[in-house]
């Protein structure tokens, strides 16, 4: 017997006590939590997604800029050069007009390109896919102005460009609606950080150290 | 290396006595325990419909654990039609021989891991080590553990039972003989001690060939495993490798992509306190194109190790909605005095008491001993954010030990027999239930207690002793409740019955 047959006759097994008759949609799922915590019109409403995702983001350590369309290349060009980056890793899809003004060297990820070679590049800087209000969290998805997981990861400075409001939901469930699972996934919750030394929390461990992010009014 | 596993660990007891004369221990699990519980309660207070997000968790897990083998499957079709691969491993040994093999079939001899709790239970790092493979932990915490040939002590912070002072001297004694020495001149800073961890492990991740981890859920209708970390790490083994072994509990199977709205929402704030950890890793299966994205080959070993044997039990089975945030850790008395170490097992404190004695059985004294590893105040049960009854629990496996009974072991029902050492508890509970179901005799003996009540002892002789060490015993009252109602109701009662 194979031990998948013995695991699952094992499970079978165990689960003498579960009615024939009983299907899984059977069992009682009550979903009386909110949709969202954040009701922004009515008597309870708390303000716009928008400002509590800056909020939020701004608490777990990450830096928060606004722009419009015109002031976008320059605020890039900006953070580039304060960083001190020669180089800046860009994914396939990133709108050319972004860093129409700056002036450090497009690295792009290739099949060849080794984690070494993307490790000698500062910066990096992409779209996103969602961002979630009431956590302060960005989800990436891979979509071209994304690219590949690694090059989000390998850099130390990241600049995450946000478009504004379309790209913001106010809580996970929302999150999740709009995101495809058969993408790979990353959810970004400020920079790195650790609790593993007396359970305080510090940032930067292996993930990107600085996490910029630019709020791109559409 | 990290050849050391709990194998031949003293009873919860003695432990735990040696651990609570441990002074520095007791300050350190004091320290990050308060800071860690007060946040969990700011993070928590933050949901005003927690408590329906907590019944929703506990739902679905249930749904889950009832109708596992169909979920199961669903799981294993969805993960093989995105290219995974799918294993099944029914106890620790056999997912060794697996992940073994598959990691030679690449060549490779090291390996990076994300920290996982399943591999830290089969100890797959001790088995890679005699097949000759290096198994490199990346987690700080796990590091920390790894270069001091410790034992974890926490499910999300193993190194807990260590101060930064004692961090500073392991990565400066240690970190030379795994790879990269730590800096010169190293500090207790945190955040000195974190780069010194970034600057070691980078090399290994960037060359890494194989990444080994477990994962926090399997949604088995999209075939999607979740990883939620914190430092990168995480992101690290199962993106960059090109092939990425996965073993994970059978109960860590979620039914619906929707499901994760309560748990992401769970997790997060019982463990670590955060309204979202830093990082979360999603996928499914693999991307095969030129410029695929993570690991060309992707595995999944799909362990039981024991935990078809709690499923087999009615009450215990609600350990296996376990999501291991740690909450009941650090809410815990028991285990904020005696530390991880003393439960013997990768899973302490609350939840490892209930867990640990069902997924290996109550045979050794170690493992008979786990489920009186508590108070039961319950302070456990309030925090767990999948609702496990813990108390419940406890006290049930306390019967099962005292008393014996029918279980499921390796898949197969069987009756043990009571514990050694029970049999004083066994004796009290038959004597009294002999007098509760003799009416005339319980009077009698009460009478008695009550007139002998100024010579009775504040402790109890002989065996008994050790109960009372900590105990006083009650009081007897002058008289007794049932002499009292006859005194004081019995010539009302009997007129109303007129």
């Amino acid at each position: 017997m194979s031990s998948r047959e013995t695991v699952l006759g094992r499970v079978r097994r165990a689960l003498a006590d579960v009615p024939r008759t009983e299907g899984p949609d059977d069992v009682p799922v009550p979903r009386r939590y909110e949709h969202t915590h954040m009701p922004t019109e009515g008597p309870g409403a708390t303000g716009a997604p928008v400002d509590l995702l800056a909020e939020n983001l701004i608490d777990y350590r990450a830096v928060v800029h606004r722009a419009d369309a015109d002031g976008l290349p320059t605020l890039l060009c900006r953070l580039l050069a304060e960083r001190g980056s020669t180089e800046v890793l860009v994914p396939p899809g990133l709108p050319p007009w972004w860093l129409a003004a700056a002036d450090p060297v497009r690295i792009h990820d290739r099949a060849a390109s080794t984690p070494d070679e993307l490790d000698t590049v500062d910066s990096v800087v992409t779209g996103c896919a969602v961002a979630i209000a009431e956590t302060g969290t960005i989800v990436l998805d891979g979509s071209p102005d994304q690219g590949r997981r690694r090059i989000t990861l390998i850099p130390d400075h990241h600049v995450c460009v946000v478009r504004v409001p379309g790209q913001v939901v106010a809580s996970v469930p929302e999150a999740l609606e709009r995101l495809d699972p058969s993408r790979p996934l990353t959810w970004i919750s400020g920079p790195s950080a650790t609790s593993d030394i007396e359970l305080s929390r510090v940032e930067g461990v292996h993930g990107p150290r600085t996490l910029e992010v630019v709020l791109l009014t559409e | 290396m990290s050849g050391r596993t709990h194998l031949g660990m003293p009873a919860f007891p003695e432990a735990a006595t040696s651990a609570t004369r441990d002074a520095r221990l007791r300050r350190n699990l004091r320290h990050a325990t308060g800071t860690i519980r007060a946040k969990r309660a700011e993070a928590v207070a933050e949901l005003p419909d927690w408590a329906e997000l907590r019944a929703a968790g506990a739902a679905i897990k249930d749904r889950t654990l009832r109708h596992l083998d169909h979920y199961l499957e669903q799981l294993e079709e969805a993960v093989t039609a995105a290219g995974g691969t799918v294993h099944w491993a029914a106890d620790a040994a056999e997912a060794n021989r697996i992940v073994t093999e598959l990691v030679r079939a690449t060549g490779e001899t090291e390996v990076v891991k994300v920290k996982s709790m399943a591999t830290q239970e089969i100890g797959l790092n001790a088995a890679l080590e005699k097949a000759g493979i290096r198994a490199y932990e990346t987690d700080l915490a796990e590091l920390i553990v790894q270069l001091g040939d410790d034992l974890p002590s926490h499910i999300l912070v193993p190194a807990i039972h260590r101060n930064r002072e004692e961090i500073r001297d392991v990565f400066r004694g240690r970190m030379s003989r795994w790879g990269r020495p730590a800096p010169e001149g190293l500090t207790d800073d945190p955040a000195e001690l974190a780069e010194a961890a970034r600057l070691h492990l980078r090399e290994k991740f960037l060359r890494a060939k194989v990444g080994v981890s477990g994962a926090n859920f399997m949604v088995a209708e999209t075939g999607t495993l979740v990883v939620v970390e914190s430092e990168g790490n995480g992101r690290m083994c199962l993106t960059l490798p090109e092939t990425l072994i996965s073993v994970v509990g059978i109960e860590k199977v979620v039914p619906t992509w929707r499901d994760l709205e309560v748990f992401l929402q769970l997790l997060p704030r019982s463990s670590t306190a955060e309204r979202m950890n830093p990082y979360t890793s999603m996928w499914t299966g693999t991307t095969d194109s030129e410029t695929a994205d993570g690991p060309r080959d992707f595995h999944l070993v799909l362990l039981d190790n024991g935990r078809t044997d709690a499923l087999a039990d009615t009450v215990g089975r609600q350990a296996l909605r376990c999501i291991r945030c740690s909450a009941c850790l650090n809410v815990c008395p028991v285990y904020e005095r005696a530390g991880g170490h003393a439960y013997g097992s990768a899973y302490p404190g609350p939840i490892g008491a209930i867990l640990t004695p069902q997924l290996r059985g109550t045979t050794t004294e170690l493992d008979a001993s786990l489920p009186y590893a508590s108070s039961l105040c319950g302070a456990c049960y309030e925090v767990c954010p999948v609702a496990i009854d813990i108390p419940q629990v406890l006290v049930y496996l306390r019967e099962r030990v005292a008393e014996g009974g029918e279980v499921t072991v390796r898949g197969q029902r069987t009756t043990i027999r009571p514990a050694r050492g029970h049999a004083a508890e066994r004796a009290a509970m038959r004597a009294a239930r002999w007098a509760l179901d003799h009416p005339g005799a319980l009077r009698a003996g009460q009478r008695l207690a009550a007139r002998t009540r100024r010579l009775h002892p504040r402790r109890l002789p002989g065996p008994g002793r050790a109960w009372t060490a900590s105990r006083d015993l009650p009081a007897v009252p002058a008289e007794s409740f049932r002499d009292w109602w006859r005194r004081t109701r019995d010539d009302r009662a009997e007129g109303d019955r007129r």
